[in-house]
């Protein structure tokens, strides 16, 4: 079922005029703190009001302007970044509050078995964050809203939960809408990416699409930004120490052991650790070198600029000085290899 | 008197009114407390003031008031008396009356804090898995507020039972009928000889209000337990 989005209101200085369709699927709302995401997501589960616009799900209008269902005839699951647990209620009765859909499985899943007798104040932040989802889930939601739901946790208590909800968006056949900043939770959990930059969608698509387009670069983290890749682990050299991975441009190698054989990962190329060479390098020590082609060369808001290169099918791209270029008289159409370090690119 | 029946008639007498008037006045003072914690409305302030009123008004003029507007010959006294035979005046349901009034805003502003202290992201919460906003009220918001209604109820039961000002002035003290423990007291000590009586009327105020509190206390260590482990 699609959801489709098209509001616009205004907060205080902010301007907001959000249009976006959600299809069944991970949907990531990325942007800085102030963009207007959390606002989008609780227009869409009734708990803000837009000032004009459409909000529908499939053939329902849930908002036009004049009707405006309220959120308990929504059917929207909400996870929110700071859980709010009832905090008078076990675990059990938090999670049956909106119902006991699939009950026994979602305990299952998320791993809740041991807790279902505790109260919320005893239970740690990853602990409540995974409450908060089963609680969700339960209600059988249409949609999914999760609201940074991993930002209040540490290292550990994220990695905990996240395979939980990779999971969980794997095998429900719902849209999920999921709001972060944090680069990792992109690249693992989206399908589609959604930036939204001062209350304005500044691109979509697939995400694949999106991080392969140098432009959108701006709105991540220097050491982030570049192109994300589908590989499949295809063995593990213990005595070398390397994961070798099968990817549409030929194997890559990764430091350690890393995933299953025969596990698919994504793995983040930033472009920034890209290096590119007219001739196949000798004598050096990174890993991996893969033949390419230069399709583009783009200006990054930066100065610096950008070679996009198609890899046999996969779109990379690299970001050099302008003087890298000239020197080297890169130009679109060109051979070159794309060289960067087993330790420079790791699954996100 | 010491425990002769007139000494129990007035103890009774006093734990009867100050009950009926607590137990009156809370849901009344539940939903003004919602009113004024969670709602904006032309005459916030009013009401708020209106509220607060016996707060600040010498207890003497209270009574006076409702003497007033509801004895037999007032507005609602009138009313009262005429369509269903009802006095309140110099009647123990009056010294009821007369104590809710008095408590009244002493529950009020405990139970709003008790609203105002309450998370409305959690109540947001419960409305995304289907709750109306009927249900969230009853299961999400007033177990959250049930420590500030138990402290509002005993506060209230505590004042209630104290009342003297208003209460003397709107139903007098008649034995038997509305003399409390305080205007018992009050009475005693006007005829030389009776401190005697006196003593253990003082004694089971202190005994009642002292259990009161304990019990409060210990209420809401279960409840404040209940939410934090």
């Amino acid at each position: 079922m699609m959801l489709q989005v098209d509001i616009q209101a205004q907060l205080g200085a902010l301007k907001l005029d959000v249009q976006m369709d959600v299809p069944a699927g991970v949907t990531v709302l990325f942007g800085p703190s102030g963009a207007g995401k959390t606002t989008v997501i609780n227009a869409i589960a009734g708990l803000f009001r837009p000032d004009s616009g459409q909000i529908k799900l499939g053939d329902e209008v849930l908002f036009d302007g004049r009707k405006n269902v309220p959120p308990h005839h929504r059917q929207m699951g909400y996870v929110f970044q700071d859980a709010r647990l009832f905090p008078h209620c076990t675990v059990r009765q938090n999670l049956t509050y909106g119902g006991s859909h699939d009950f026994d499985q979602i305990v299952d899943v998320l791993g809740l078995g041991g807790l279902l007798s505790r109260r919320p104040a005893g239970l740690s932040g990853g602990e409540k964050q995974r409450v908060a989802l089963g609680r969700a889930l339960m209600s059988n939601p249409k949609v999914l809203l999760m609201d940074e739901p991993l930002a209040a946790l540490d290292g550990p208590r994220k990695s905990e939960v996240l395979p939980f909800i990779a999971e969980i968006a794997a095998t429900r056949n719902l849209p999920v809408i999921y709001v972060t900043h944090a680069m990792a939770e992109v690249t693992q959990l989206a399908d589609q990416l959604v930036l939204v930059d001062n209350g304005k969608v500044a691109h979509k698509g697939p995400v694949i699409d999106v991080l392969a387009d140098p432009i959108a670069a701006k709105y991540f983290a220097k050491r982030d930004a570049g192109a994300l890749i589908e590989c499949v682990v295809e063995r593990h050299d213990i005595d070398e120490g390397i994961t070798v991975l099968a990817s549409g441009a030929g194997p890559i190698l990764l430091p350690g052991q890393v995933g299953r054989v025969g596990v698919g990962l994504r793995l983040l190329i930033p472009a920034q650790d890209v290096m590119l060479s007219k001739t196949a390098l000798q004598g050096q020590s990174a890993l991996n070198m893969i033949e390419a082609v230069i399709d583009d060369i783009k200006l990054l808001p930066n100065g610096n600029l950008a070679v996009i290169l198609q890899a046999k099918e996969l779109p990379i791209w690299a970001e050099l000085t302008p003087l890298s270029v000239r020197k080297l008289g890169f130009e679109a159409g060109q051979n070159v290899f794309a060289i960067f370090k087993a330790t420079a690119v790791g699954p996100v | 008197m010491q425990f002769d029946p007139a000494f129990w008639g007035i103890v009774t007498l006093s734990l009867r009114i100050a009950a009926t008037a607590t137990v009156v006045a809370l849901p009344l003072a539940v939903a003004v407390a919602w009113l004024l914690a969670r709602r904006q409305f032309w005459g916030h302030r009013i009401v708020n003031g209106l509220v607060h009123l016996p707060l600040v008004l010498p207890p003497v003029v209270t009574g006076y008031l409702l003497l007033i507007v509801f004895g037999r010959n007032g507005p609602i006294g009138g009313v009262l008396y005429k369509l269903f035979g009802v006095t309140l005046a110099f009647n123990w349901t009056g010294a009821a009356l007369a104590a809710g009034i008095m408590a009244f805003p002493l529950m009020v502003r405990a139970i709003r804090l008790g609203f105002e202290a309450v998370d409305s992201g959690i109540e947001a919460a419960a409305a995304t898995l289907g709750a109306s906003p009927r249900r969230v009220f009853l299961t999400v918001t007033l177990p959250l507020i049930a420590p500030g209604i138990l402290a509002g109820t005993v506060l209230g039961f505590a004042k209630a039972l104290g009342e003297f000002g208003a209460t003397i002035t709107f139903v007098a003290a008649i034995p038997g009928q509305t003399q409390t423990i305080p205007s018992a007291i009050y009475g005693l000590l006007q005829v030389p000889g009776q401190e005697g009586a006196v003593v253990w009327l003082v004694a089971v105020s202190v005994v009642l209000a002292m259990g009161a509190l304990i019990m409060s206390e210990w209420l809401a260590t279960r409840m404040t337990k209940r939410l934090a482990a």
